[in-house]
């Protein structure tokens, strides 16, 4: 199946979830497992949630979301217009976080890279950040869970 | 989310929403802190039984609330949990500040 999406919202909190629903929705064609399904929408949390929380301090701007679905491979982009990343090699870290205080864990980045097949992450300081995902659905998991 | 407290125990007992993201974690952090008052509190245990969905945001909300109950000398237990939610706590080394309760049926 081909299909496409784009959507872009505020980066407020409630949307976190609306964008796990769109996706949740969009991958219905494709019969997902369980676990696809939970993976691709953990993926979609995170990457929008750091919009959410980072990329706009002090303020709120706009994020937007791509899905493209290629038979069965799914890329995934999730953009913003913030503050960016200066170090992106280092933020990917796992347990890096800018902002313990504000109780984050800095595990962000490591779940979108173990629950999907590839991440890049694209960011320069006030350019903004994009991070693009993809993955290929109906194959035998390395993992078990 | 529902907060209750065990008398036998003397935990708080948090009660996880079927979602938990950063947007719950906003909403449930005062109403949790401001039970957590309540000095017959010896601890905490987080239900996951209704949960399904849990991000990173899980882990610092978790750890936060660690920090406030440690600080008294309280422990904190985590139950009924997946264990794709579970593999993710532990990712973040976590165990080695909360207890994963086998089983617990409240
Ligand atoms: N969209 C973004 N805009 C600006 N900075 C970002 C963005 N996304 C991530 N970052 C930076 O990268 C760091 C690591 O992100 P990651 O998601 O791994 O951890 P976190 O968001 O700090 O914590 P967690 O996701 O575990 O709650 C963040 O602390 C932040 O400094
Ligand atoms: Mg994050």
């Amino acid at each position: 199946m081909n299909n496409q999406i784009h959507i872009s919202f505020p980066a407020i909190p409630i949307n976190e979830g609306v964008a796990r629903m769109v996706i949740s929705g969009f991958l219905m064609g494709i019969d997902p497992t369980i676990r696809e399904l939970e993976d691709v929408k953990t993926a979609v949390s995170e990457a929008v949630s750091n919009a959410v929380i980072h990329a706009y301090p002090g303020g709120c701007g706009e994020v937007r979301m791509h899905a493209t679905l290629d038979e069965n491979k799914l890329e995934l982009t999730i953009e913003d217009d913030g503050v960016g990343i200066a170090d992106v090699q280092k933020a990917m870290e796992p347990m890096f976080t800018s902002c313990p205080k504000a109780e984050r864990s800095g595990m962000g980045f490591t779940f979108m890279e173990s629950f999907m097949d590839t991440l890049s992450v694209q960011s320069n300081p006030d350019e903004g950040c994009c991070v693009c995902m993809t993955k290929i659905f109906g194959k035998t998991d390395a993992y078990e869970m | 989310m529902q907060l209750f407290f065990d008398g036998n125990t003397g935990h708080l007992i948090v009660r996880m929403p079927q979602e938990f993201d950063h947007y719950m974690a906003q909403n449930m952090r005062e109403a949790v802190d401001e039970a957590l008052a309540d000095e017959r509190i010896m601890g905490i245990r987080f239900d996951f039984a209704d949960t399904t969905f849990m991000d990173s945001s899980a882990i610092g909300f978790i750890m936060g609330r660690y920090e406030r109950v440690s600080a008294f000398g309280g422990d904190v237990l985590i139950c009924n949990i997946r264990p794709r939610m579970r593999m993710m706590l532990r990712m973040s080394g976590l165990q080695k500040y909360v207890t994963f309760e086998e089983e617990c049926n409240e």
